[in-house]
């Protein structure tokens, strides 16, 4: 298959790309991608609906990875003082081993095992007679020799087939220890149809085993927890260092740069902040539940929606103090970002951009685009949800199919002592009225244009398609998909990791963004693809020397 | 410290390993299979090892990798892969058009007992395998060995694939085991210098550092191609460089097909060179032109220039048995000492071999396989050394410890060069001491006081 870039001819119809998409595979994978190719209807709180979630199709080269990836790799992997021993094969671990970017401060404590990666390293023999006794053997060994406040263990696929209780190994350690809590995850890659099912598993045991293990009260005034930041490139340092200038009390961030405490203490915060809606809604709405934490969707993606974001905040506490400081930040911010992004706009303005990550990034950084006056042409999920597509009004309607049903659902009760609605029911009415939106997602259809493509699950072969007849001037997705995309001539962003770059959330990050854009787009690499011979393969004279 | 929870003192772990200097067999069979022309590296598991492999080898080379996955469900896991396996491979051949798939298990497919053969049989059976397209398959249990056994076990799936027709074919069929796409395109240049033709397998180089042009190949243009796998067998004879990665591959020839093989270091370095130079020669009854000949001598004479940089220095060294091996004879030969010597993947002989190599060098040696990096850093802290050469994680150590470091081995996720320059052969040699004198006299500069200060070197 060879595929080369052209200049732009001609505007397609979307339903011509979409029939292009489709085109060569067999019937059956046709009538399935289709459900998963939606073409925006730009409705208001209405749009058609799109096949998420659901398997990805053998064969089919996918972007997506597995259970374990989003268990350990995602939510686990940025915790710094938690041992993290993964009970498996060699692999798992070591590809999980410091390839995401996290950042970690190691903090006063000093306990940071972030470079660390530790695993069972499974034989053989573990597989045929069990692999209990060298997971117990292994939890010694680690507790004996770095003494960490707490040890997760992580299933992969064959802990699962061959029936190791990790649970009750990890609870007798537990017991053993006293004072190291040691719990663990059934995280087996074949779980779930993608890493989506491995956030789950971690929400739950982290919620079960480490929440509200501390009830001391934390200083601060307007107590929050980030929920859904990974601190990828620095994103969680330079939100932090927002949230400090404004007085905003950070108890704990799920789980960039996060620790135990953290964790244990997030029940003692006055509002929850979801940032990546996909990855933690569910501990969201397990500390509403349980401790009377009322939760509001945030996006620290682009200026504008840091800045939109901190006064949702602030218009939470209602505290003209803390209302008038944000005010202030935001209007000390603001120059640096807007100097920047007059600048750049300059250059990156009616470019087009497509993006295909995560569960939240690919609706995130369309605003960041939209700041550089860049338009989001096509988008789509790894491993969204319907409901990270169309928002959240669909979730009690959907089904809970086969692989679904396997991913425990906590039945969670208010907790008899500690359940404390943060606002009386007449404050949140008030709050409502006056436009505020608690527990609430429009995703990512809402905000893109009629006629735009969004896609779910996009492979390899579709992307290649896209960018083929669409032409975007810059691509953005994961690793894998890097240079396919880039030997097309065309500049690809990753947006998982961020390639090198980054902070690129709250101000500071805006800027860094809009440059990093700047260089990609208009590097002069992208002038190189042909030799001058291969410009003018025929003689049409001879050298003239001189 | 990045690595400030490690002590000096050593504990024995019986159960955890800590920084392996190893990964799984599934990610050394992927990357095998990219060198074959037209082949589509397929890995029957869950989706989550193809793409942890396909991430890790892109991130190596900076290149597309493209590899497909059965995507197991936990119903695939109970029911069994067959169904998984027989959609993948219509899928592939209507969307891809591989002209062969090269499939590896996963410690999930093995746990569950897939049988890859049968799976093929069904295949054929059920007509999902176009006329002219080949499917190989090879089991990469991730539960044992290491990525270097993955990576023999599928060369030995293409030695398997030899249809000797009789009539010899006058070539040499050389297995390079698991060296960079560089280090293959340098072999095929020496073997041509000497004017041996050559089969060569697998072949990465114009794969995994192709150009950028505008135009993208999804199965580039380099590669061995399928008509020679088929004529492996019909050679005149197999050099297998390395035993881990190679000698599988070359005995099967041999057992099969009655083609004799001849198992060699990989060659890095003055001496494996030596000895991979002088089997060629004699294997095909030529003699060697005075240009391989002019290349060693450039060799030895940097060896000889630059000696006192060298000499008595230690060093600590992780990687791969095969490539260690000869990475470790080559330091000796130069008179550096390499003290501390840590492999993941297991196998008894190579403790031995290293112990036979470092014998007369008159300084205590640790070595280990079925080590990690916890252990080497360990030592380090023990017994302190000049020079660590170790893939990207040792950088980590390096920059603690601060240690002069090479990067050498499988990942190197954070420079450049192992795709374009090679390590093995003279030339490799060369390029070798280069980058190692590099750091240790940017080192002495570096440390060097005003008065100590020199400008020539």
């Amino acid at each position: 298959m060879v595929t080369k870039s052209k200049n732009k001819t001609v505007q397609w119809e979307p339903a011509d790309i979409k029939a292009e998409l489709l085109k060569k595979y067999p019937p059956k994978v046709a009538r399935k991608r289709a459900k998963q190719i939606m073409i925006n209807e730009a409705l208001e709180n209405e749009t058609p609906e799109i096949t998420a979630n659901v398997r990805t199709t053998p064969g089919i080269i996918t972007m997506r990875g597995c259970t374990y990836a989003g268990c350990k790799g995602v939510i686990m992997g940025p915790t710094r003082d938690i041992v993290n021993l993964v009970h498996g094969p060699v692999g798992c671990s070591f590809y999980a081993w410091l390839t995401r970017r996290n950042q970690t401060s190691p903090g006063p404590d000093g306990a940071n095992y972030m470079n660390y990666c530790f695993t069972t390293d499974m034989q053989e023999q573990d597989i045929i007679f069990g692999g209990e006794k060298k997971l117990e053997a292994a939890i010694q060994e680690a507790y004996d020799l770095l003494h960490p406040k707490s040890i997760g263990v992580f299933a992969t696929c064959p802990v699962g087939l061959i029936g190791d209780d990790i649970h009750t190994v990890t609870a007798n350690m537990k017991k053993k220890f006293g004072d190291c809590n040691v719990f663990a995850f059934s995280c087996e890659g074949y779980k779930g149809v993608s890493q989506s099912a491995g956030h789950h598993i971690a929400n739950n045991q982290i919620f079960k085993h480490v929440m509200g293990q501390n009830d001391e009260e934390k200083p601060g005034k307007y107590k929050i927890n980030l929920l859904g930041e990974y601190n990828i490139g620095g994103d969680g340092f330079e939100i932090d260092r927002i949230f400090k200038k404004c007085g905003i009390n950070c108890i704990a961030t799920f789980s960039g740069n996060s620790t135990y405490d953290q964790f244990a203490s997030a029940h003692t915060a006055d509002l929850n902040l979801v940032m990546c809606h996909r990855s933690i809604n569910y501990v969201a709405d397990m500390l509403e539940t349980k401790f009377g934490i009322p939760w509001i969707k945030i996006n620290f993606i682009g200026a504008k929606a840091t800045a939109k974001s901190l006064r949702k905040i602030s218009k939470y506490f209602g505290d003209q103090e803390l209302i008038d400081k944000v005010e202030a930040v935001i209007a000390e911010e603001m120059p640096a970002v807007d100097v920047v992004q007059a600048d750049v706009r300059s250059r990156t303005e009616g470019k087009t951009a497509m993006m295909f990550v995560g569960g939240s990034r690919a609706h995130h950084y369309q605003e960041l685009f939209a700041e550089m006056g860049m338009k989001t042409i096509s988008a789509g999920y790894e491993f969204g949800h319907r409901d990270d597509y169309e928002g959240r009004q669909v979730i009690p309607g959907l089904k809970l199919d086969a692989d679904s049903r396997n991913i425990e659902q906590l039945e969670i009760e208010k907790d008899e002592t500690r359940y404390n609605p943060r606002k009386s029911s007449a404050e949140l009415e008030a709050l409502e009225e006056a436009g505020y939106k608690f527990k609430h997602y429009d995703g990512l259809a809402h905000d893109m244009d009629k006629g735009t493509l969004i896609i779910d699950d996009l492979n390899q072969y579709e992307a290649e398609k896209l960018v083929e007849i669409m032409k975007p001037d810059i691509f953005c997705a994961g690793i894998k998909e890097k240079f396919s995309i880039q030997k097309l001539g065309v500049p690809m962003k990753q947006l998982h990791s961020y390639d090198s770059g980054g902070p690129y959330a709250g101000f500071k990050g805006a800027v860094n963004f809009y440059n990093e854009i700047d260089r990609l787009v208009g590097s002069r690499v992208w002038s190189y693809m042909q030799a001058p011979w291969q410009k003018n393969p025929q003689l049409s004279a001879t050298y003239g020397w001189e | 410290m990045l690595l400030r929870h490690t002590p000096k003192e050593v504990m024995e772990r019986k159960a955890l390993t800590i920084n392996p200097a190893k990964t799984c067999q599934p990610i050394g069979a992927m990357y095998a299979s990219l060198g074959i022309h037209g082949c589509l590296p397929h890995s029957h598991g869950s989706q989550g090892c193809c793409a942890y492999h396909r991430s890790a080898l892109t991130r190596h080379y900076k290149e597309p990798v493209s590899a497909s996955t059965s995507s197991f469900t936990e119903g695939a896991s109970v029911f069994g892969g067959q169904s998984n396996m027989l959609q993948a491979i219509n899928n592939i051949f209507s969307v891809y058009n591989p002209d062969i798939i090269a499939i590896h298990t996963t410690c999930l497919s093995e746990t569950i007992g897939d049988d890859l053969p049968q799976i093929k049989k069904k295949a054929e059976r059920d007509g999902l395998i176009p006329k002219g397209k080949y499917l190989i398959s090879a089991s990469t249990p991730s539960y044992a060995g290491s990525h270097v056994t993955g990576f023999s076990n599928m060369v030995t799936a293409m030695a398997d694939m030899a249809e000797p027709t009789g009539k010899k074919n006058g070539k040499i069929n050389i297995i390079p085991g698991w060296v960079e796409p560089s280090d293959m395109e340098e072999i095929k240049r020496l073997a041509k210098m000497v004017g041996v033709k050559i089969i060569l397998f697998p072949d990465t180089s114009g794969v995994l550092n192709g150009p950028l042009s505008g135009e993208y190949k999804m199965f580039p243009d380099g590669g061995t191609t399928i008509a020679e796998l088929l004529s492996t067998g019909d050679s005149i004879g197999t050099l297998a460089l390395g035993e881990w990665c190679s000698a599988d591959a070359a005995r099967l020839l041999d057992k099969k097909h009655k083609v004799p093989c001849s198992v060699l270091d990989m060659p890095f370095g003055l001496k494996a060179t030596d000895r991979f130079i002088d089997a060629l020669r004699t294997v095909a009854g030529v003699t060697v032109p005075d240009e391989v000949s002019v290349e060693r001598g450039q060799l030895v004479d940097l060896i000889s220039d630059m000696h006192q940089y060298f000499y008595k220095k230690k060093v600590a060294l992780a990687g791969d048995p095969d490539q260690l091996i000869a990475m470790t004879e080559f330091l000796v030969s130069i008179d550096m000492c390499p003290v501390h010597i840590v492999t993941g993947t297991p196998g008894k002989k190579f403790e031995k071999r290293i112990r036979e190599i470092t014998s007369g060098m008159g300084c205590e040696v640790n070595v280990k396989a079925k080590g990690d990096l916890f252990l080497l850093h360990q030592w380090i802290k023990n017994e302190p050394v000049d020079l660590l050469l170790c893939n990207s994680y040792g950088k980590y150590i390096a920059r603690d410890e601060d240690i002069p470091f090479v990067r050498w081995g499988f990942p190197i996720l954070d420079r450049q060069g192992h795709q374009y320059f090679p390590t093995v052969g003279y030339k490799g040699g060369l390029r070798m001491l280069e980058r190692i004198l590099g750091v240790l006299l940017d080192r002495k500069d570096r440390d060097s006081s005003e008065e100590t200060f020199e400008l020539v070197l």
